[in-house]
């Protein structure tokens, strides 16, 4: 006898959003309210944006004949975390004129914005496109934010671990134009071709999906939370190769008892240039192999709680065609961040700030948000957040290093 | 029997027949066929041709046109006031709205009576203005012509009557003989209307004599009017902005009931506002003197101060009239110099944002006697306002959108007086003095398959409320438009959620909004009309009506230009054709504002 399997509300969503368009485009032109449908919501997640509403201002509203304060939410992909300053004055710029004046650091190593009217959305995310910035599948049934150790210590080190992040977002980002059709008014183009989502297919994701990357002795970025997580090996001041952890997860339901956390699974060791493949793959496993039926068992965790690690593994190296080689050895020291000024290995200095919350913001006491933006329009290194939410002023070199200049501390040293 | 004067121009048999066959008519019949006749204006079609004796005065010199040029339908009412008066004087009146007339009407009479209002700053109602620059422009001779103009204005504003003045001057120069001077009214204009039109009818004499019987002004039926306004009980006052506004703006409810009123989307309501007691209290300590005291008005009578000043007077409104009186009263140097004629700008600058209390702090009176306070001020003038319901929607209600002005300036808190009165003072429950009063400059279109664009930001929003409201009773197929602005979405979206409402109902088919302050450039509706500019052009060749209410400063000239604009891109015109194409709109009624 069959069992009728009922899929989750979301999958036949999915399936009849023509690849995540829906009815966005027309919903958001909608100048009479400020929401936009259920069905909606759920497709905006996939672009990086979610629809809040001011609970503190509900009651008093219906009796003024407004709707509820809508807004949303904009979640930033910034892979590893790093962004220059141009981008960095771009989004103060953005989080002031389009949003509530905030830069939200997140523990995905990202901005977020909050109170983004609907009539605003297309500003926000065409002000970040003009510095290189998106927001494409921040949130929803995808691979999200790719995060990765912020360590100051070792620049080479670091920049192969960013850069293997960035591979890995770009490679799993979703391919649909339906983003840049409703938020950059791109032609739509009909295509002819079969795949559109080669790597998702229809149906994405049965739920969201995280990847880290890790460089030890530093644990910042949790890699036993996360879905799939690569440690980084390194050997004589380089990457040799990265061990694989899968399953970790944090969140529970209160009340639904087959829900847990867990922490990840170490399962091997993959060479850098395999590194993407294996990123890619373990997303395939939990594409064919995740619960489709209840959202609260669809995370990867489940999926491996449900093969066991071994079983996982043995799938998966029938996806890659090959095996993985067996764990190294690591030790993570901390998983906290160390702010002060640091000098790497290449003479660069790195000062990491301490941001209560992750809000960046001006308040009458401590006007950061401003002080920030102050030295972004001087930097020449990069900035990166790290996932504890704080952030690091990166590759400052020796002269513009304030002390060593003989000029006043900017305002952002009493964060030291 | 009726008994006829001898110097009716009547033969005696006329007399007789006439006599015995009015004789047999009740008073009621009597009533009836003399309104009747009086009423036809054109006597010639009653009376055959033959009865060559009947009238002594010929039918030429018997014609009066009565021209006017209305905005709020004040000029209009007052108009079809002489026209009465000129039939019952015998003449034969044509009545004629300068938004139908042409520069040759005016010397098809003898005589020319204009009623003509000014609006904002110096200028003609909306409807006269293509008559008013023909007539400004033009050439024409109009000797032997006889006139007098009654202008209507509004004391404090600047131009004052400007539009009565030109024309005055105008017809002058044509050559045109003035036989009464030209009355300049304030807001309170009955009174000096009155004079104006016994001057008139003295210099002008009776015409054919035929004077009205009595009986036609008897049956006056106890009525709620301007005069004699109705209390009506405030039933919702809800403020609409959100707690996070920076707005105050409010959505009023009265009850009609029992008032006899009824109006139409588009009409306007009179509101008999009073100064707030903290207005009064600073202004009498000002001013030094008792309220107690008895005090009288040549209109209201007899009442202490405060009352006075409380109720009946205008005792905010800092025109140079008001501070001249004041000048005669304190007497100082400074002020004459600030009122002298060459320090106009000055006086300008100085009474911008200052009220009359700021007069007497700055030029205090060495003594001041009540009744010379009171008889400097004006009366406290009536606030009209824009209906925001349907009667159909709201049977025996009457809503309005009111916005409550309150500003700083000089250091000093100030408050609109009507604006503040409804915000503050007219609670649930409490009464508040109401008239309606009819707009035919603001109309939807006859029929409700016309497509409508109203454009109303802020509480020009109003009439397309009642708009909106009346076709959805009506179940009208019609489309409609809605472009709204003000500052914030989240904030100032005026009735936001009943637009949702006939949205899915179908009365309303679209909208758009422009809220200025949600992103770093400002973007106001004109904006949102011109980034529609091609959809506009459509429904304007589809027949669509274009309304505007609101702000007359910088909305509807942005607006107006806008609309010139999208005519020329989209219809392929000139400058010129397109300010044609809509100067032929508003003729056609097509094209109407209520603006403020």
């Amino acid at each position: 006898m069959s069992k009728e399997i009922k899929l989750s509300a979301n999958e036949p969503l999915k399936i009849n959003s023509d690849y995540l368009r829906g009815t966005l485009a027309e919903e958001i032109a909608d100048a009479s309210t400020g929401s936009i449908a259920a069905d909606s919501q759920q497709l905006s997640k996939f672009h990086g944006m979610y629809l809040q509403d001011d609970r503190d201002v509900r009651k008093e509203r219906r009796q003024k004949k407004l709707e509820k304060a809508f807004s949303f939410l904009i979640r930033v992909r910034l892979p590893a975390g790093v962004a220059s300053p141009q981008q960095w004055l771009g989004m103060d710029r953005i989080a002031d004129e389009y949003a509530n004046g905030t830069l939200k650091i997140t523990t995905r190593q990202t901005w977020q914005l909050h109170g983004v009217i609907k009539n605003n959305l297309k500003s926000s995310i065409q002000a970040m496109d003009k510095v290189l910035l998106d927001c494409i599948a921040a949130c929803g049934d995808v691979n999200r934010n790719v995060i990765c150790n912020a360590n100051p210590h070792l620049s080479d080190v670091h920049s192969e671990a960013v850069e293997l992040s960035r591979k890995i977002s770009e490679h799993l980002l979703p391919q649909s134009r339906a983003y840049h059709e409703i938020f950059l008014d791109e032609e739509k183009v009909i295509s002819s071709e079969e795949q559109i989502e080669p790597l998702y297919g229809k149906t994405y994701l049965p739920r969201k999906f995280k990847i880290n990357v890790a460089v030890p002795p530093g644990n910042d970025t949790d890699i036993y939370a996360q879905c799939l997580s690569f440690i980084a090996i390194v050997e004589a001041g380089k990457i040799v190769g990265y061990n694989v952890t899968v399953g970790g997860g944090m969140g529970m339901t209160h009340g639904k008892e087959n829900t847990f956390p867990r922490t990840a699974d170490l399962i091997g060791f993959v060479t850098p240039d395999k590194a993407v493949d294996v990123a890619e793959k373990v997303m395939l496993v939990q594409r064919d192999f995740g619960d489709r039926t209840d959202r609260k068992q669809s995370r990867l965790k489940y999926t491996v709680e449900r093969m066991t690690a071994d079983g996982f593994r043995d799938k998966l190296e029938e996806y890659l065609g090959y095996q993985l080689e067996p764990a190294r050895d690591f030790t993570f020291e901390y998983n906290g961040d160390r702010f002060g000024w640091v000098q790497d290995d290449k003479g660069s200095h790195h000062l990491t700030l301490f941001v209560p919350g992750g809000r960046v913001c001006d308040t009458p006491s401590s006007p950061m948000k401003s002080g920030i933006a102050a030295v972004a329009k001087i930097h020449k290194g990069e900035f990166r957040m790290t996932a504890n939410q704080n952030l690091v002023i990166a590759n400052i070199s020796d002269e513009q290093r304030p002390e060593n200049d003989g000029q006043p501390k900017p305002r952002y040293c009493k964060y030291q | 029997m009726i008994h006829f004067p001898d110097y009716a121009p009547l033969g005696d048999d006329q007399k007789k027949q006439l006599s015995l066959s009015l004789g047999s008519l009740s008073p009621e019949q009597l009533a009836w066929v003399s309104g009747f006749i009086a009423g036809s204006g054109n006597a010639n079609q009653l009376v055959s041709a033959d009865a060559g004796s009947t009238a002594s005065v010929s039918s030429a010199s018997q014609s009066i046109t009565v021209l006017y040029g209305t905005e709020s339908g004040n000029s209009e009412a007052l108009a079809s006031q002489l026209v009465s008066q000129a039939k019952q004087k015998g003449y034969r009146p044509q009545l004629l709205n300068m938004a139908d007339a042409t520069l040759a009407s005016l010397g098809e009479s003898e005589r020319l009576l204009v009623v003509v209002s000014t609006w904002g700053d110096g200028e003609p109602p909306e409807s006269s203005e293509a008559f008013y620059n023909e007539l400004m422009e033009g050439e024409l001779a109009l000797g032997g012509v006889e006139f007098s103009v009654c202008a209507l204005g509004d004391t404090s504003y600047d131009l004052f009557c400007q539009t009565g003045k030109d024309i005055d001057a105008r017809l002058e120069k044509l050559g045109a003989k003035r036989v009464v001077d030209r009355v300049d009214c304030d807001l309170e204009f009955d009174e000096a209307f009155a004079g104006w039109s016994h001057s008139v009818w003295t210099e002008f004499g009776a015409g054919a004599a035929v004077a009205a019987p009595s009986a036609l002004q008897q049956s006056q039926q106890l009525v709620f009017d301007k005069k004699n306004p109705f209390p009506a009980e405030v039933i919702e006052n809800q403020l609409l902005s959100s707690s996070r506004s920076a707005k105050e703006t409010y959505h009023i409810e009265l009850s009609l009931e029992g008032s006899g009123f009824d109006y139409q989307p588009g009409d306007v309501l009179g509101v008999i506002p009073r100064n707030s007691d903290d207005v009064v209290t600073a202004f009498l300590k000002a001013s030094g003197l008792d309220g107690s005291t008895e005090v009288e008005h040549h209109v209201i009578g007899k009442m202490p101060l405060v009352n006075a000043l409380t109720t009946e007077l205008d005792i905010t409104g800092l025109s140079r009239k008001v501070a001249a009186s004041w000048q005669q009263i304190c007497g100082s140097e400074e002020l004459a110099e600030l009122l002298a004629p060459e320090s106009k700008e000055k006086f300008k600058e100085w009474s911008f944002g200052r009220q009359i209390i700021d007069l007497l702090e700055f030029y205090p009176a060495k003594t001041l006697k009540p009744q010379q306070l009171v008889d400097i001020l004006r009366k406290l003038p009536v606030r009209l306002y824009s209906i925001a319901s349907s009667f159909k929607a709201h049977p025996g209600e009457v809503h309005m959108t009111v916005a409550a002005v309150r500003y700083n300036t000089h250091d000093k808190t100030r408050k609109g007086v009507a604006s503040t009165f409804l915000a503050d003072d007219a609670p649930k429950g409490s009464k508040v003095s109401v008239y309606t009063h009819h707009n035919k400059n603001f109309r939807l279109p006859d029929s409700n398959d016309t497509p409508i664009i109203m454009v109303g930001p802020g509480t020009g929003i109003a009439p397309f409320r009642a708009f909106i409201e009346e076709r959805s009773a009506a179940q009208a197929k019609g489309n409609s438009w809605l472009f709204f602005g003000d500052q914030h979405y989240n904030e100032d979206f005026l009735y936001q959620l009943e637009w949702q409402e006939h949205m899915k109902n179908g009365a309303l088919s679209r909208i758009d909004v422009a809220f200025s302050r949600d992103q770093p450039e400002k973007v106001y509706v004109q904006h949102k009309l011109a980034e529609h500019g091609k959809d506009i052009w459509q429904w304007l060749q589809n027949g669509a009506h274009f309304y505007v209410c609101g702000d007359a400063t910088y909305m509807a000239k942005d607006v107006n230009q806008t609309l010139i604009d999208i005519i020329a891109a989209q219809g392929e015109m000139s400058q010129e054709e397109a300010e044609a194409y809509v100067a032929a709109l508003k003729k056609d009624k097509r094209y109407q504002r209520d603006v403020y």
